[in-house]
């Protein structure tokens, strides 16, 4: 269980996130909506312990765990996974050389012992098979010269090599097509399960026609406004978040 | 000058088998002369005709000015204060166990694991065994004898092979063609000979690591590589552990030709001592490196991976006189704290349809200052001559620098010569993704700096190139914090 208590946050002095509560259950999917510059993303950055943010108040525990006080790679290995908005590119590094690297990173911090070649190889063709990935894509350094596309199907197969058991998709939906979109969410689904939670960043609710949510939230200056059920979201689709917002922000 | 009543008697002293042991007992206090010219040919028990080669090579070099054009800084160098011919340490110069070595050193010894034997000879530990060395010696001279190859410390070579070491000495590296390299060829101790005859595939990849005794030939290295018609060698220079030394200057000359048809790779993995955080101490590395493709479709490589010296100085080059003839080079130079690299190639084309591939990765840390150099030359006569440059520069952290000098001269309107160079840095996003799949921030940092090498690295023979990884990772450590 995932859960963030009055979580204030800034960057460079600037506050983003002013007193988030949210309680994200194992095996349960939770949308985030809301308007641009809202602090979606910045939510879902915390959360992995991405660098660059100063958290003035409040608490993210994950399964109990002080989440704030761990360095990302502990993170990872608490089970926590970030599918980037905007994937990197690491110019020379193997695709499937990294996710190794990954997975073994993981196993250790949790005192397993390293996957050797053979297993490794094996899983990851059966995970290739599930998201669909190209398999001339294994090989390659990791997301240079991938379309948009290939680049977040990368980024759910590295979820599936990974197996976090919570996941935060950062508008995994933006710059895909329907048919690319249809795909990822297709790969998400497959990955849904009674262990594993999913936190949901997006802007549009079509990513949510395919990824069917447990709660939608919406987030506006940087506070929740609103939470409800899956039909929040398409509400949200036909009046738009103003009639959320407060009228006057103290 | 005169010469002192020591070095005459030592003069006259003629060359026997105990020599080996004699010299352990010997060495020249600093300074430097035709008399030291001397004394370094008789010690070594040199013909008549290497003595009038290395006095010759003096002279020049008396009438020579140290060059400044290298982007590097450093004290001036008083080569009257440097000892031309010490001898290996006596045990009891030396540590006697490796409680006595720098800590930082075994430390590193034991990330790239090697036997606790083999440190103690890398640290100068006074060994009375030569350990298992001995076998893989004999078995190794024995299949090399039977492929007739000459693989052979260079003094053994001018005694055993003077009609080779004649024709070939000095003709790709003249004695006049730098300062670094007259002071060599006066005072050269010793280094390596290597041919390969006709037709031949050397059954295996020579390493001076083998040679056990090419080790502690000092500052003043020479090497010197024939490929006959038809053969094919690849030689590795250098041990990736870093070697403790306490010479300051190295100035080494290394000749490569390649006759019609023959292929020289050459590899090294160069890690002296680099000096510490603060730039204290650390190797002078000034070499002059050449290969000269002399016959038709021959093909000359050298590869390089430096992460040693305080200052690296050097530019392994290709003459590409044969038709078709090939150069390449393939370079890693890193540059953390204090450390200084000027280095790169030059390409000479002179026959037709020569091709060169130059591809350089500099990585700069710490406070570290990484330069390529390099010279693509294409003469009016190489017709067709094609050459592709790729020149990278990786930089961590904001107080270090990546210089750039290429040069390029054509005189052949049908030439192509191709420049390309980056420089980027390791971003915090790139490290924040690799992070968030689990992986440590120093092996994030390792990752990416491999992948930034793999053109190069892939070019390294298998062993070498896992070594070269683990090495560039000791020497980055907390590079990025």
């Amino acid at each position: 269980m995932l859960k963030i208590e009055n979580l204030h946050v800034e960057v460079e002095g600037k506050p983003i996130l002013r007193g988030i509560d949210l309680e994200l259950p194992s095996g349960q999917v939770h949308a985030i909506m809301g308007p641009n510059g809202s602090g979606k993303s910045t939510l879902a950055h915390v959360i992995a312990g991405k660098p660059g943010y100063t958290v003035t108040q409040g608490s993210v525990t994950y399964n109990g765990k002080d989440l704030l006080a761990l360095e990302p790679e502990q993170r990872a290995g608490e089970g926590v996974f970030l599918a980037f908005q905007y994937p990197l590119e690491i110019p020379g590094v193997n695709n499937v050389y990294m996710l190794k690297a990954a997975l073994n990173g993981i196993r250790k911090y949790r005192g397993l012992p390293e996957m050797d070649a053979v297993q490794f190889l094996n899983l990851v063709k059966t995970k290739t098979k599930i998201v669909g990935l190209k398999e001339s894509l294994l090989n390659r350094p990791v997301n240079q010269g991938f379309s948009g596309g290939e680049k977040k199907r990368n980024e759910v197969f590295q979820m599936s090599v990974l197996e976090p058991s919570l996941a935060v998709l950062d508008e995994t939906d933006s710059g895909l097509d329907i048919d690319a979109l249809r795909i990822v969410a297709e790969g998400v689904n497959q990955l849904r399960d009674p262990g594993r939670a999913f936190l949901v960043v997006t802007h549009y609710q079509r990513l949510l026609d395919y990824i069917v949510p447990d709660v939608v939230h919406v987030l506006a200056q940087g506070r929740i406004v609103k939470s409800g059920p899956r039909e929040l979201a398409l509400e949200l689709e036909e009046r738009g978040y103003d009639w959320l917002l407060p009228a006057a922000v103290a | 000058m005169a010469t002192s009543p020591d070095i005459q008697t030592l003069i006259s002293q003629k060359y026997d088998a105990g020599f080996v042991t004699d010299i352990e007992q010997e060495s020249l206090p600093p300074g430097l002369g035709e008399d030291t010219v001397r004394f370094v040919s008789a010690k070594k028990g040199e013909p008549q005709w290497m003595l009038d080669w290395r006095l010759k090579a003096f002279e020049r070099w008396q009438q020579m000015k140290e060059p400044n054009w290298a982007h590097v800084h450093y004290p001036k160098i008083d080569y009257q204060a440097i000892s031309y011919y010490a001898a290996p340490k006596s045990s009891k110069d030396r540590p006697q166990s490796l409680d006595e070595v720098d800590p930082k050193l075994i430390e590193t010894y034991n990330k790239l694991g090697i036997p606790l034997e083999e440190q103690k000879m890398l640290a100068g530990v006074a060994v009375d065994v030569v350990f298992d060395s001995v076998s893989i010696h004999t078995t190794f001279k024995d299949k090399l004898a039977a492929a007739g190859v000459i693989f052979c410390s260079f003094s053994e070579a001018v005694r055993e092979h003077p009609e080779l070491v004649k024709r070939y000495l000095g003709s790709v590296v003249p004695q006049n063609d730098n300062y670094f390299a007259a002071l060599n060829s006066a005072v050269f101790s010793d280094g390596s000979f290597v041919y390969i005859p006709k037709n031949t595939r050397c059954p295996m990849e020579l390493s001076t690591y083998f040679r056990m005794n090419a080790i502690n030939t000092g500052q003043f290295e020479r090497t010197l590589i024939i490929a006959d018609t038809g053969s094919y060698v690849s030689y590795l220079e250098g041990c990736t552990a870093p070697q403790r030394d306490e010479n300051q200057l190295h100035a080494a000359v290394v000749e490569l030709i390649a006759l019609d048809d023959a292929e020289i790779k050459y590899s090294t993995v160069q890690n002296w001592y680099p000096g510490d955080e603060e730039g204290r101490g650390g190797i002078y590395n000034f070499v002059t490196k050449r290969g000269d493709c002399r016959g038709r479709n021959s093909k000359i490589s050298w590869t390089q991976v430096e992460t040693g010296s305080a200052i690296t100085w050097k530019y392994p080059s290709c003459v590409l006189k044969g038709e078709n003839s090939v150069g390449e080079f393939y370079s890693v130079a890193l540059a953390n704290h204090r450390q200084q690299a000027d280095t790169g190639t030059k390409m000479i084309h002179i026959g037709r349809n020569t091709r060169s591939t130059i591809v350089s990765k500099g990585i700069s840390a710490g406070k570290g200052q990484n330069a390529y150099r390099g010279l693509v030359r294409i003469a009016r006569s190489a017709e067709g001559a094609r050459n592709y440059t790729q020149c990278d520069s990786l930089l961590m952290g904001d107080q270090c620098g990546a210089h750039t000098f290429p040069y390029i001269e054509v005189k052949n309107s049908t030439a192509k010569v191709e420049h390309e160079a980056s420089t980027s840095k390791i971003s915090d996003d790139q490290l924040f993704y690799l992070r968030s799949r689990g992986i440590s921030n120093e092996d994030a940092v390792n990752l990416i700096v491999n992948g930034f090498c793999k053109q190069v690295f892939k070019e390294l023979p298998m062993e070498f190139a896992v070594e070269a990884q683990k090495l560039l990772s000791i020497s980055l450590e907390g590079a990025v914090g």
